[in-house]
């Protein structure tokens, strides 16, 4: 990851907008005593990736705070999600607080029971800093952390939105306009692809699993819903076969040969060595793209939401957070933790070094935070922008690696060829099984 | 346990006595440690996976014991016969393409030549290259628009080609890897082969005015007959178990075109977390293994026989 400094301005304007808004005149309540619990170890395991960088670079300054000793390790996602996945089930995980995937493990958590209720934590003024009220997070934030019965199991972390980046010397070159709808961007990317130059107009993720969540935002634009209120899958409807053709026809006609094997990484080869005009993916990915020694478009590159479609306009978000196993013996101190790293001077750095979004609003609305920012005006403001049209990309099941896997296989079989809704058709009577299965276990 | 130890001074006091049939129970204590450990990583696991198979076991969820369902779900499940399909494909060819040139390479490096040594040298390092590194090595390579691959095609006026990331040249892209990698050790087999081959036959087929084609086909080969069934065994044994190199460059796609049993079994036991469908994967995987090396094991049978019988 290129760039994750803060310079010292940056930090004191955090800090002191930190500060500026303690003394606010909020009525006086119970100081929160972070030195009660000084001198617990806590062991935390991250996912690999800026957020993981951004806690362990600071979490000196929370042992400062707080006289708590912390010890992480970040591990590759997949890995990860497996390790914790293991060591939860076996009753005695290694770790205290665990870093999640909302938009994967949400409901397995939940459901397998392995997340400390944090409620009366949050009501507790000896331990909760007046500013972190649940009505901060965003909406799809505050959908993430809760389960049904209302209880917070964890504390929203980072969320990554969809948007569309674009290459804005290739559209000068062609006289093409930013597309504010699907159907224009198809125009767009047709205009644009050049195959004999070597040039495309759309790439975006077309391996099967990691391509469900460009599919999704498409899925999503269509107006599909991922559940009917029995908890049906529905994504085999007519807006599925639309959002299909969309996505065939892009990935097919337009988009550089191979795509169907491309992941995040390869598409964003293909953009930042200006062979693709746009490229749908999440909001992380701008430090690469403005990275002088891994980008040839530093500065070239235009940050929008992703076009509306025929039903509407969504972001596809998904996001992650922090949370307590309910194995651990130190709770209070493992969320004093949780607490900080989702505090306004730690998600300031996280969205000023562009490396996620905290999903909480007073950090993301504020001009303070907004000025340190280091990537360009127009990232910061398409971020803003889909946090108003954000919906969630996955839907909230126990198996989403099986939809992933089997959707996605159906999806990616149409860029060799294969007709949307057979195979659509196909994948969804080898899922719902699965799906039935696990919701009855 | 118990009853071992009793026997133990039993069987030694015995000793002096003439019966021998009595004394192996003496050694009996000297096999126990092994008999425990082959207990303990090899039998119990394989009990326990069998138990497993039978049992509806999620990770996050309680067990119940459901008989045969997971076997009976295998025989619908178009993934894992499609994942059956892919892994034998991909065995016949990256065990034939690497006997093919191995042996070829090593009636070559069999030759003496000025320079010999470093070449063999040379040609055996892909062999001693990490698995992953060479993966992800290749994944660049393979790339359509910035790989090596292409650009080496074009120059000779081949059109570019999508290599691992199109469904039907995935397999034998990834078989393309394999057999770079894995040649030299068939190689260095049949070369020792060649060595205990005596020169006699090759004399008497030099008088006769046989051909190099003849001479390998009549003398050569079959005296390297059982050398290339052990290569063959063994590249068996490895590329139906290959998991390291796919998973680095395809992960089983496009799709699930490269998608073989042990990539399936991974995904459904470590991904899916359903640990009682992926145990009744890994028993029949483990069949599949059994089976195919019974195959090559009656195969290397009858051709001794033949061989035999042909002599007399």
């Amino acid at each position: 990851m290129a760039d994750h400094k803060i310079s010292r301005r940056t930090l004191l304007t955090g800090t002191a907008a930190a500060g500026a808004l303690s003394l606010t005149g909020l009525p006086a309540r119970a100081e929160v005593n972070w030195k009660k619990y000084a001198g617990t170890k806590l062991e935390v395991i991250l996912a690999k990736g800026p957020r993981g960088d951004n806690l362990q670079k600071y979490v000196k300054e929370f042992t400062e705070l707080t006289g708590i000793q912390v010890e992480s390790e970040q591990i590759p996602e997949q890995q990860q999600r497996q390790k914790c996945v293991i060591e939860l089930t076996s009753g005695r995980p290694s770790f205290d607080v665990v870093h999640l995937s909302y938009h994967v493990q949400k409901r397995q958590f939940e459901k397998a029971g392995w997340l400390a209720d944090m409620t009366s934590f949050m009501k507790d003024p000896t331990l909760t800093a007046p500013d972190l009220v649940e009505s901060d997070f965003s909406a799809a934030g505050l959908q993430y952390c809760k389960n049904d019965k209302g209880q917070m199991l964890s504390l929203p972390w980072s969320v990554d939105y969809f948007i569309l980046y674009y290459n804005k010397e290739l559209f000068q070159k062609k006289g093409v306009a930013v597309p504010k709808t699907l159907d224009e961007m198809v125009a767009a990317a047709e205009k644009l692809t050049d195959a004999k130059d070597g040039t495309y107009g759309f790439v975006g993720r077309g391996l099967r699993n990691a391509n469900m969540t460009l599919w999704t935002n498409f899925f999503l634009d269509y107006g599909g819903e991922f559940l009917d209120a029995k908890g049906n899958i529905l994504t085999d409807g007519p807006e599925a076969v639309a959002a299909t053709k969309l996505y065939q026809t892009l990935l097919t006609k337009m988009a550089p040969p191979g795509v169907a094997g491309f992941n995040w990484m390869e598409s964003m080869a293909s953009f930042t060595q200006g062979k693709s005009a746009m490229w749908i993916d999440g909001v992380g990915w701008a430090p690469p793209l403005e990275d002088p020694a891994a980008s040839r478009v530093v500065g070239k590159v235009g940050y929008t939401v992703v076009p509306a479609g025929p039903k509407g306009q969504y972001s596809a978000t998904y996001g992650d957070g922090l949370g307590i196993a309910a194995a651990s013996k130190n709770k209070e101190a493992a969320y004093l933790l949780c607490q900080w790293a989702v505090s306004k001077a730690q998600g300031a750095r996280l969205l000023q070094a562009g490396g996620g979004v905290p999903f909480r609003n007073s950090i993301l609305n504020d001009a303070e935070v907004q000025k340190g920012v280091k990537m360009p005006k127009e990232w910061l403001q398409s971020v803003i922008d889909s946090a108003k049209i954000s919906k969630l990309g996955l839907p909230v099941i126990i198996p989403v690696a099986e939809f992933r896997d089997l959707v996605g296989a159906a999806v990616t079989a149409t860029l060799a060829g294969s007709d949307p809704a057979a195979e659509l058709k196909k994948a969804h009577d080898q899922f719902r099984p699965i799906l039935e299965r696990s919701e009855k276990a | 346990m118990s009853a071992l130890t009793q026997s133990t001074p039993a069987a030694a006091q015995s000793d002096a006595a003439p019966e021998k049939e009595l004394r192996p129970p003496s050694y009996w204590p000297f096999v126990v440690p092994a008999l425990i450990v082959v207990l303990a990583i090899i039998i119990f696991p394989w009990v326990f996976t069998i138990w497993m198979s039978l049992n509806e076991w999620k990770v996050g969820s309680p067990t119940t014991f459901v008989g045969f369902s997971n076997y009976l779900r295998l025989t619908g499940d178009p993934r894992f016969i499609e994942a059956v399909g892919h892994t034998l494909v991909y065995t016949v060819l990256s065990v034939v393409l690497p006997l093919v040139f191995g042996t070829f390479a090593a009636v070559v490096f069999h030759q003496k030549f000025a320079g010999r040594g470093f070449l063999r040298g040379i040609f055996i390092m892909p062999m001693m290259a990490t698995p992953v590194a060479i993966a992800l090595v290749w994944t660049m390579m393979f790339h359509p628009q910035l790989g090596v691959l292409n650009y080496l095609l074009s120059l000779v006026g081949i059109p570019a080609q999508l290599w691992v990331f199109h469904p039907a040249t995935v397999i034998p892209s990834l078989v393309l890897v394999e057999t770079w990698q894995w040649t030299p050790l068939v190689m260095l087999i049949v070369l020792g082969g060649l060595a205990a081959i005596p020169t006699e036959p090759y004399e008497s087929a030099q008088i006769d005015g046989a051909n190099l084609w003849q001479v390998f086909r009549f003398i050569t080969l079959p005296l390297i007959m059982p050398f290339l069934f052990i290569a063959g065994m063994i590249r068996m044994i490895d590329a139906v178990k290959s998991f390291d190199v796919i998973f680095a460059i395809t992960q089983g796609g496009p799709g699930s075109a490269s998608e073989t049993i042990n990539l399936y079994l991974y995904s459904v036991a470590f991904v899916y977390y359903d640990l009682g469908y992926g145990s009744a994967i890994a028993v029949v995987f483990f069949l599949l293994i059994v089976l195919l090396a019974a195959v090559m094991l009656y195969a290397r049978q009858r051709m001794l026989w033949t061989e035999i019988a042909s002599d007399a």
